[in-house]
């Protein structure tokens, strides 16, 4: 490790430390001196005015989280490139290529979901069984 | 300091595995996870893995972390009824395992620290250094992780995505004459 | 040859694989919606013979490749041909099947093949990371193709069951493979090897080989892992219950052979003895109870994996080639029962339970008298593959004095021949249920079920070739140089 590996990190030890303490004391001294009332109306959720119909928390659809699968796995897939970024020089064209077959074969599950109309929000095409 | 530091972090990332168990709602074990999850972060940084730890913040704490509370989500999951009878074996078996498992970790890790072995390319570096292993030594592991990229696609899109209508329909056919069977 | 850099050749049937699974993923969403997804199945049967064929081209340049990931000998080649071998087979029984029964018929292909890269990958990898990112692909294809059937409710909860515990499983050889690290400094097996062979031998070593026999002994269904093997098999669909019953698990036996034979380490003698021991008692006792037939196979592969496990007390060399050649016998005759069974069990697989069975024998000739040699094999019945591995397996381990575990082997043997025949006595004793109707296999399962039969014979009547070969890659497999240079510093 370098020598001023850890005086590197200060600022971000500095930075918790501040967030630490603009929270905490209003956290604590809000629940020490402030005073709680509790009625109907100020339990209710707040919708601008109007009155809240059924629960804040629905089901949400299956989409949402093919979504969030598939975002991770091109998340995964940025995550190579850092490191690959960092010494491209070093690798001159060699590492170009590798690049190129692993972005290559990534492509093709791209092309797949595309296809495949895993993204597509229309209402055009699509009919959900979850519905059914 | 960092001793101090790699402790404090160990004691929360503790805490939050047991606070993630013993919460009920499922959404206050997904934070607890977060905390988990962040605390690793911090000690991946102070063991001189900075690229772990930014990996460790953009994967786990962000995309995994979305990923579960959109599950929690989609499933509308409410507080886990507790009370629940615990297995009789888990208590039997599981226990003591834990417990045998735990102390043989110690048992090792504790002798290891005596008798230390030379580890190649262990000391952890700056990004450059797994950079260059990842581009020579691991690029085959690098190259096959595509491959498992594809199945995971697939795998989504085969479990998760919604049906073609003409799918839709035969699937609702299928069940209407098994309904109309029996 | 030096072993740094990079070589095509090493690594050729896993890139063909790839690349006709990529095919299958680009043609699949261009095929109109209502098309039918046979052609595919061509495409991806044609696949496993290139890869086949590479594989043969791949055995002339044998040696290390990719900085020491992979290592190319007649023990890769043989793990190689097996998982591909599988592969067309299952993709040959299934072409019907998927058509009728889900609406991923295209996925379904792509995912066997690339299965198949992860399986390949892990017989002739070297390295516990590549083998781990190998294993991670083998088992997410089989969690995915086992809840493949989305109108299922069974097949959705096995999947769920199966993804959750073989996730933890996972981890568990991950964890494992960290401490191997820590003790040894190293993740590259023949380095392991070195290292362990100069000097005492840390701690770290033992946990970490435990470790990393759960997560393996999980996916070969040994005992005390196994419970979910019986759940799953029931929900998944039948040819992918004969696929990841036998191709998978191959693969995991050519890693245990390497882990556990290649770097010498110690303390797993009594593991595998025990989980031995515990997988032929409770798998043959479990199986008895059964009357689904999809789960008494189950029941008896996790049988069968105790047989294979008994091999490895034996002396390396011996155990090596006795683990290949059983690997063989059962993929033949577990892929095969499974073929016969996606055939037969018809629409959303209503037929699999004991009494559908009854009167097979007049009903479907055919289908019956290969589910015959198939059972007759897996309770090891002279002339087929079963007896001759079973027989192998038992003597190298007596050899090895081992002779309770023998004895124990033995005593299941006999308790298995029970729930086998009874399948058989159903199909050709008892009479067929009225309205019973005959339907004729069509061509490409003819030649999967062919296939399988003839293997499971061959094996039984002239062993010598394949044992011969085997004898040969164990000890390759054994005597493989160790020699490893870090470069990335």
């Amino acid at each position: 490790m370098p020598e001023n590996y850890y005086i590197r990190y200060l600022p971000l030890v500095l930075h918790l430390v501040a967030a630490l303490l603009i929270a905490l004391p209003v956290l604590v001294l809000t629940t020490l001196i402030g005073r709680r009332k509790k009625f109907a109306q100020k339990m209710q959720a707040y919708e601008c005015g109007i009155t809240p119909t059924g629960d804040t928390r629905g089901r949400f659809s299956v989409k949402f989280y093919l979504v969030g699968m598939l975002f991770i796995l091109f998340d995964v897939e940025a995550v190579f490139l850092y490191p690959w970024a960092i010494i491209l020089k070093e690798l001159k064209m060699f590492g170009f290529w590798e690049m190129l077959v692993y972005i290559g074969v990534v492509l093709v599950g791209f092309f797949y979901i595309v296809k495949k109309g895993a993204i597509d929000w229309g209402e055009t095409a699509r009919v959900s069984v979850e519905n059914v | 300091m960092e001793l101090v530091l790699f402790w404090v972090f160990a004691a929360i990332c503790i805490g939050g595995a047991i606070n993630l168990l013993a919460q009920k709602h499922p959404i206050n074990s997904a934070l607890s996870l977060v905390v988990v999850m962040a605390s690793l972060a911090v000690e991946y940084l102070l063991l001189g893995a900075e690229f772990v730890a930014a990996v460790q913040v953009i994967i786990y704490a962000g995309a995994i972390m979305v990923l579960f509370i959109f599950v929690i989500m989609l499933l509308n999951a409410g507080e886990e009824p507790h009370g629940g009878k615990t297995s009789l074996v888990a208590k039997l078996v599981g226990l003591p395992a834990l417990g045998i498992l735990a102390v043989m970790l110690v048992w090792a890790l504790t002798a290891q620290a005596g008798g230390s072995v030379a580890v190649a390319g262990a000391e952890p570096g700056p990004p450059q250094v797994i950079a260059r292993l990842l581009f020579n030594d691991f690029l085959l592991p690098f190259e096959v992780t595509s491959v498992l990229v594809l199945i995971a696609i697939m795998g989504a899109v085969v479990l998760a995505a919604p049906l073609q209508p003409h799918h839709a329909a035969k699937i609702l056919a299928a069940q209407a004459g098994e309904g109309g069977q029996s | 040859m030096t072993p740094n850099e990079i070589s095509y050749s090493h690594i050729l049937p896993e890139v063909v694989l790839s690349v006709f699974g990529m095919l299958i993923m680009l043609a699949e969403p261009m095929l109109g919606e209502r098309a039918s997804r046979k052609p595919l199945g061509y495409l991806a049967f044609f696949g496993t013979l290139a890869a086949g064929a590479a594989t043969l081209y791949q055995a002339q340049y044998p040696g290390f490749a990719f900085w020491h990931m992979v290592h190319v000998d007649a023990f890769s080649t043989f793990f190689h041909l097996l998982v591909i071998g599988v592969a067309a087979v299952v993709i040959l029984s299934s072409l019907d099947y998927v058509e009728e029964e889900t609406v991923h018929a295209g996925e379904y292909y792509g995912l066997v093949l690339l299965g198949a890269v992860g399986m390949c990958l892990m017989s002739s990898a070297v390295e516990l990371v590549l083998i781990f990112v190998a294993l991670e692909i083998s088992s997410i294809a089989t969690y995915v193709l086992t809840g493949i059937r989305r109108k299922n409710a069974a097949g959705a909860e096995s999947a769920l069951k199966y993804f959750l515990l073989g996730s933890f499983a996972t981890a568990f050889f991950l964890f494992g493979v960290a401490m191997m690290y820590g003790a040894t400094g190293s993740t590259d097996i023949p380095n392991i090897a070195l290292t362990l062979a100069k000097g005492s031998i840390p701690g770290l070593v033992y946990v970490g080989m435990a470790l990393m026999f759960v997560g393996l002994g999980f996916k070969i269904a040994s005992a005390p892992f196994h419970v979910w093997t019986p759940d799953v098999y029931e929900g998944a669909p039948a040819p992918i219950v004969g696929f990841m019953s036998t191709a998978p698990k191959a693969a995991v036996f050519a890693v245990m052979l390497r882990i556990i034979l290649q770097t010498g380490a110690p303390g797993w003698l009594y593991l595998i003895w025990g989980s031995a021991a515990l997988s032929m008692t409770l798998g043959n006792l479990g199986a008895l109870l059964q009357t689904n037939v999809k789960r008494m196979l189950a029941y008896s592969s996790i049988a069968q994996a105790g047989y294979i496990l008994v091999a490895f007390t034996a002396a390396p060399q011996e155990a090596t080639s006795a683990v290949m050649f059983y690997m063989l016998c059962y993929a033949a005759m577990n892929v095969g029962a499974f073929a016969v069974i996606t055939f037969y069990s018809g629409k959303d697989e209503r037929r699999v339970h004991l009494e559908d069975f009854a009167g097979l024998g007049a009903t479907n000739p055919l289908l019956a008298l290969t589910l015959t040699i198939f059972l007759l094999s897996l309770i090891g019945i002279p002339l087929t593959g079963g007896f001759l591995a079973k027989f192998y397996v038992f003597q190298v381990a007596l050899k090895a004095n081992m002779v309770w575990l023998t004895i124990i082997g033995v005593l299941n043997s006999a308790v298995a021949a029970y729930y086998y025949l009874r399948l058989v006595v159903a199909m050709y004793m008892k009479p067929a249920p009225e309205g019973a109707v005959r339907v004729a296999a069509p061509l490409p399962m003819k030649i999967a079920l062919l296939a399988a039969a003839a293997l499971t014979l061959y094996l039984g009547i002239v062993p010598t070739g394949v044992l011969s070969y085997t004898t040969e890659a164990a000890a390759q497999l054994l005597t493989a140089p160790a020699v490893k240079v870090v470069t990335g510093q």
